[in-house]
């Protein structure tokens, strides 16, 4: 007897080539049963490839892709159990509501009967919250009602992964955010697996349980959406999940030391592995803490500010900092002191724990 | 007074329609007025047409029975065919070919549009006249096979015709079909034939009813084919209209025909176009 296959999918080494060109290349991938993961990345980075050869619309030019514990190299995608959200939603345009709903249950053999069809299509309208729309026509919808349609179309199989090629893109910031609780609390209620393709990094961090980041056709780093951004694995994940000030910098030949381009020296404080020489320097904005006055101690840098963009609670500062050039700053708006706004032109002083830099190889 | 925008764009669009308008009047609307004014009138006696007020021409439609059963029959029957012949070649070139290649494939189609239709009927007359197939059935010896001057003639002959003009519009609705369904179709479960059935048909309707619609009017008014493949046997509305006003200058009895025919197509026409609509779920028509 053989235990149940603890992942859903499974990428085994896998590359996937058109022509001359690699989309994919070697790629280890295991998502766990019911995981909520994220493939994140810029465009042609590889991320809808991977989502399309598990769909089964591609096939890989190395390589195995599992799911379930079966290999599916050959395997058309009407023979996978997976079901996919696609990117503008691909609803037919000549069915009502209810009909693209039902659509894949009426591919069932044997034949499901109608009531069944009827009755399970209506289930999972409601569940995406549009019961009362089963007669509507396609382009009588508005964006999101049409986004729900293609959600209770796909999950309407109950397949035992449901893929998302950037579902929310075409929403609005609002409708997004309320999207993104709704997709959450579906993939908790369905306990199926999830795999989100997605360039947002905010979405990606914001419902994944488990973010892939890629890059150039390979996986760089996968990871919990908070350790990516902690301590993200390299520069380009540093810089592409959130947002990051770069420093220029030399590791001293100790290894502990850190000196910036400006000559700052920061210890670099049990950072293991550091070869000295050449390193980039990566800093959070909201690592910053901005003051009017030095307070003598610590790691501080001193500068200008040349813009502010005011975001409500918070604002973010581009402040050009002697010796570094342009830095990044969040300030909360209590933390600064005296008045809650710095004014473009005024001098500051930066601080930050020196614990938190990211150092990478330059 | 100066020109409201509202105004003005009315008046760009009627200068835009005036050309095309005007010549429709002038070359369809008043000849077929024309048409419909001979049509209750009299033959003069030296032939010609005649004032007068006279359903007699209508009434004597029915010994012209037969041509409207061959147009009625042989139009259809025809245009289906068309349809069976192109409609694989039109999937074939907007869904399966090579995109590189595909322009050099559907300008192929269209190719024998460069020689005449008369040259090409003419060479069907000779491959299926008696020294063309026929002869050769017979060296195998199949003796006396008959195939020009047939009812069959006449299809081989409408199909062979008429099939870029059906091949056309059906690609075109092929070609701007959503690859995307297709794939979504697949991905909840069904099967390249459910998909054909369920999706690519029907969405490429409009286009199919398109080339339908375009093959059957013109098969209406056809007139070389049935004459150079169908002889004398195979009579179509178009041939009985040459011999009424130029053999037998019966210009009356031929208007009441014309008319007769022109009603007959604007209704089979509209009641096409209507189901379409309801099929595919737009009102949007594919013309080429």
């Amino acid at each position: 007897m053989t235990a149940a296959p603890a992942n859903d999918i499974e990428f085994r080494s896998v590359t996937k080539r058109y022509g001359s060109v690699t989309a994919v290349s070697d790629i280890n991938l295991a998502v766990p049963k019911g995981a909520f993961v994220a493939l994140l990345g810029p465009s042609g980075c590889g991320k809808t490839t991977c989502l399309r050869m598990i769909g089964g619309f591609e096939q890989p030019s190395e390589g195995t892709v599992l799911i379930d514990g079966r290999e599916m190299n050959g395997v058309p995608p009407y023979r996978r159990p997976v079901n996919m959200v696609f990117q503008h939603y691909a609803l037919f345009p000549h069915f009502d509501v209810e009909q693209n709903v039902a659509y894949g249950l009426k591919q069932a053999r044997p034949k499901l009967a109608a009531a069944e069809i009827s009755a399970r299509a209506r289930e999972a309208l409601e569940m995406v919250r549009l019961g009362g729309f089963e007669k509507r026509r396609i382009h009588e919808m508005s964006g999101g009602q049409q986004q729900r349609v293609a959600l209770a179309r796909a999950i309407v199989n109950k397949p035992s992964v449901l893929l998302l090629d950037e579902p929310l893109a075409a929403l609005d910031k609002k409708l997004r955010t309320a999207m993104q609780i709704e997709l959450q609390t579906l993939q908790r209620e369905l306990g199926i697996t999830f795999v989100l393709v997605t360039h947002d990094q905010e979405e990606a961090l914001s419902m994944s349980d488990m973010v892939c980041v890629m890059n150039a056709g390979r996986i760089v780093q996968m990871a919990r959406p908070r350790e990516i951004y902690d301590r993200p694995a390299d520069l380009f994940v540093a810089d592409f999940v959130g947002k990051t000030n770069r420093i220029a910098a030399t590791v001293e030949a100790d290894g502990s030391t850190l000196r910036l381009s400006n000559g700052m020296a920061l210890a670099a404080n049990a950072k293991a592995g550091l070869k000295p020489g050449a390193a980039t320097v990566a800093l959070r904005p909201e690592a910053i803490d901005l003051v009017r006055q030095s307070g003598g101690g610590g790691s501080e840098l001193a500068g200008t500010v040349t813009h502010r963009i005011f975001l409500g609670s918070t604002a973010e500062y581009q402040i050009n900092v002697d010796g570094l050039g342009d830095f990044l700053v969040t300030a909360d708006r209590r933390s600064v002191q005296e008045s809650d706004l710095v004014e473009p032109g005024e001098r500051v002083v930066l601080t930050f724990d020196p614990g938190k830099v990211h150092v990478f190889p330059a | 007074m100066p020109l409201t925008p509202d105004r003005k764009r009315q008046l760009v669009t009627a200068a835009l329609v005036a050309p095309a308008g005007l010549w429709l009047f002038v070359f369809l609307v008043l000849p077929f007025m024309a048409m419909v004014v001979f049509s209750f009138g009299e033959r003069a006696p030296e032939g010609g047409y005649q004032a007068a007020f006279t359903f007699a021409q209508f009434a004597n439609l029915p010994s012209r029975a037969a041509a409207f059963w061959n147009t009625m029959m042989i139009a259809p029957v025809g245009a289906f065919l068309c349809l069976i012949v192109a409609y694989p070649v039109a999937y074939y070139l907007a869904i399966k070919s090579n995109p590189k290649y595909r322009l050099v494939l559907v300008s192929l189609v269209v190719v024998p549009f460069w020689t005449s239709l008369l040259v090409r009927t003419y060479a069907w007359m000779y491959i299926l006249g008696s020294r063309g197939i026929p002869n050769l059935l017979g060296m195998i010896g199949i003796e006396d096979v008959r195939l020009l001057n047939t009812p069959g003639a006449v299809l081989l002959g409408i199909v062979y015709g008429y099939l870029p003009l059906m091949i056309m519009p059906i690609y075109v609705s092929l070609e701007k079909l959503d690859r995307r369904l297709l794939e979504a179709s697949a991905d909840l479960g069904a099967k390249p034939v459910s998909t054909f059935f369920g999706i690519t048909l029907p969405l490429s309707l409009p286009g199919v009813m398109t080339g339908v619609a375009l093959v059957t009017i013109l098969l209406l008014g056809e007139y070389l084919i049935p004459q150079l493949l169908g002889g004398g046997k195979v009579f179509f509305i178009g041939n009985a209209l040459v011999d009424l006003f130029l053999q037998s200058r019966n210009w009356p009895f031929g208007s009441a025909i014309a008319v007769t025919l022109v009603v007959v197509v604007v209704i089979v026409l509209s009641v096409a176009m209507r189901v379409a609509w309801k099929v595919s779920g737009s009102r949007q028509v594919d013309l080429v």
